[in-house]
């Protein structure tokens, strides 16, 4: 786990336009996410929140701009490398084969492995050693029950996946994000489908993560009471470009949210946290 | 319900003694009997050089290499169809449904055609086949990829419809061979396993040994990959490096085995798909379980084959053709269960 996570990334000018669309998905960002931040990229649907995230995770390529991790350009770093420091929960995974939860929880330590086999191929001059058949580890092991017990699955943690509620799915991909031991979590949707209980837990275990280990979190959501309460800075996006960037109380404002929501929201305080407060007109 | 799987060592226990007993029994059984009492004496024979006996000379230069043939082309034909349902995503594919091996196969008959030696291993043969497997798999990813994905009727069709161009060109060209040599030709497009010799089993030994350490080294990026290439990427894979070398493999083992054997269907599917049942889906036992498991059945069903209606031999295509079809058919109409209840 990361104790002096420095781990910074930085967008000039990005921006995406999916093949053979004529307008770009996300355009013209610049945007920079310190170390140890705790970010939420908010916005209507369509606005470009999830492509962005592509664009940090390295999985789309920038057609405009950069995208940077540490200064060098995402795109120009092998998988296995940036995996090392950024995890994805994608909002959901169609599975094809009865993994079982432990087995798809263990998949987050694959980077690791990895890691080691790559600084084997250097020793041996790059011969092509591949750790594409290794057992796991001791702390590998550790690493997955952690994250089992983490996201309250050890109850089914050996039930295939193929059987899993939608909200349980997106508890495993989080378990797998966890025993990665990322120094940055890209988080897209992933409480859509879980009760208000395993939204509680979820929320804790990555608060956790973001206050005590320095980790930087970025959350898509277009729930914008979630992004509020959990975020610290939140990104709002507008047909791919940033409208607004600031504390939730400097982004969530009436006037804002009228412009873009077509005056059908409501913003008040949260009674029970300092934060703002969105609810839909009647 | 808690998934049991089997623990890997009853596993290699289990499919050891299957890939032997069924070597032994397609040792003894035949047109002539040889009981496994009378094999050591035999054995004897052959390793120690003295001329040998009609038995031994049935046994040693005729059964074992056909023997080791058969389980050599079942086992590369079973890992070669568990690899490409983790590069399509589909627990469905195998080389033969997929229509790769009627690709193969033309390539074959049309290098056949051109370098005039047809229904014979060379070199020639083998890279058309191998040329004709890697183009079809090309164009059926092109054809049937949608975002990345390969919905199971576009895949099934896209496999349907090439098999049967492929397989028209191939009676076309057919058309062209004359008819002393055409019953070679036939059986061998049936899927047969026919004569072996010695050479032939050593170089496909080292040829697929080569191709099934590549896919093994690549065993849980293979897992990472069954679950889309977003979360292969996001832990460490590059996903089109990874599928541009599995489409490599592939088309090179299916090559081989269709340029020696024609075309020899479903074992791709049917020995994966049981095993995932029996020891779950990761490929770093799936692969070699396949390998093993995929031999055994190559062996029992040449067995049948040359037994069935002996002395006539069927093509052993046949035999794994009227089992696999029936089990193909049975996996459909389950899914489409799974359709209903929104499984």
């Amino acid at each position: 786990m990361t104790g002096g996570n420095r781990s910074e990334f930085r967008l000039n000018g990005a921006g995406y336009r999916y093949p053979g669309r004529a307008d770009w998905a996300v355009r013209d960002v610049t945007l920079t996410i310190a170390p140890g931040e705790r970010i939420g990229l908010i916005g209507p649907n369509g606005s470009g929140k999830s492509t962005l995230l592509k664009l940090l995770s390295g999985f789309l390529r920038p057609q405009q701009g950069e995208v940077q991790l540490n200064g060098s350009p995402v795109e120009s770093m092998a998988a296995w490398q940036l995996a090392q420091q950024v995890a994805v929960v994608p909002q959901s995974v169609q599975f094809i084969f009865p993994f079982t939860v432990r087995e798809i929880v263990a998949m987050g330590r694959l980077p690791r492995r990895l890691a080691r086999s790559e600084s084997w191929k250097n020793w041996l001059g790059g011969l092509p050693v591949s750790a594409g058949w290794s057992a796991e580890g001791r702390d590998d092991r550790v690493a997955v029950q952690a994250a089992l017990a983490d996201m309250e699955l050890e109850p089914i943690a050996d039930r295939s996946v193929l059987e899993l509620s939608g909200g349980e799915r997106q508890k495993v991909l989080l378990a797998r994000a966890l025993a990665q031991h990322p120094a940055i979590l890209l988080l897209d949707e992933p409480t859509a489908a879980l009760d208000w209980h395993h939204q509680s837990v979820v929320y804790r275990r990555v608060r956790a993560l973001n206050e005590e280990q320095g980790a930087t979190v970025v959350l898509v959501s277009h729930d914008l009471n979630l992004a509020a309460l959990f975020a610290r800075r939140l990104v709002l996006l507008d047909g791919g470009r940033i409208r607004r960037i600031g504390s939730p109380d400097e982004v969530l404002t009436q006037a804002e949210l009228d412009a873009l929501y077509a005056q059908s929201v409501v913003v008040d305080r949260h009674p029970s946290a300092d934060a703002p407060r969105v609810t839909l007109k009647p | 319900m808690v998934t049991r799987r089997w623990a890997p060592a009853r596993l290699l226990f289990l499919t050891v003694l299957l890939l032997g007993g069924s070597i032994l029994a397609a040792l003894s059984w035949g047109s002539v009997a040889i009981s496994w009492r009378a094999m050591p004496t035999l054995f004897w024979q052959w390793v120690s050089g003295v001329p040998l006996s009609p038995p031994a000379m049935v046994l040693w230069e005729i059964r074992l290499p056909r023997i080791l043939l058969a389980g050599l082309i079942g086992g590369v034909l079973a890992v070669v169809g568990a690899s490409l349902q983790a590069l399509l995503r589909n627990a469905l594919a195998d080389p033969y449904v997929l229509g790769v091996s009627s690709g193969a196969a033309l390539g074959a008959v049309v290098g056949g055609l051109v370098s005039h030696s047809l229904h014979e291993a060379s070199v020639t043969l083998f890279l058309c086949a191998f040329a004709g497997s890697l183009l079809t798999l090309v164009l059926l990813y092109r054809i049937s990829s949608v975002h990345g994905l390969l919905p199971v009727q576009t895949l099934l069709l896209a496999g349907v419809v090439i098999n049967a161009i492929f397989s028209a060109l191939v009676l076309f060209a057919v058309a062209l061979v004359e008819p002393s040599r055409l019953f070679g030709l036939l059986s061998w497009l049936m899927g047969s396993i026919g004569s072996a010799d010695y050479r032939i089993v050593g170089l496909l030994f080292l040829y697929s040994l080569v191709g099934l350490i590549l896919l093994l080294g690549r065993a849980e990026q293979l897992n990472l990959l069954t679950l889309g290439d977003e979360s292969a990427r996001s832990l460490g894979v590059e996903p089109e490096r990874l599928k541009r070398l599995i489409f490599v493999v592939t088309a090179l083992l299916t090559g081989a085995v269709v340029s020696l054997s024609g075309m020899i269907g479903f074992i791709g599917m049917m020995v994966p798909h049981a095993l995932r049942l029996l020891i779950g889906p990761d490929h770093r036992l799936l692969l070699p379980a396949s390998a093993v498991i995929g031999a055994a059945f190559l062996i029992l069903a040449d067995l049948l084959a040359r037994s069935l209606l002996a002395p006539t031999e069927l093509p052993v295509g046949v035999i794994t053709a009227l089992l696999g079809g029936p089990f193909f058919l049975y996996l459909l109409w389950q899914r489409r269960q799974g359709a209903i209840t929104g499984d």
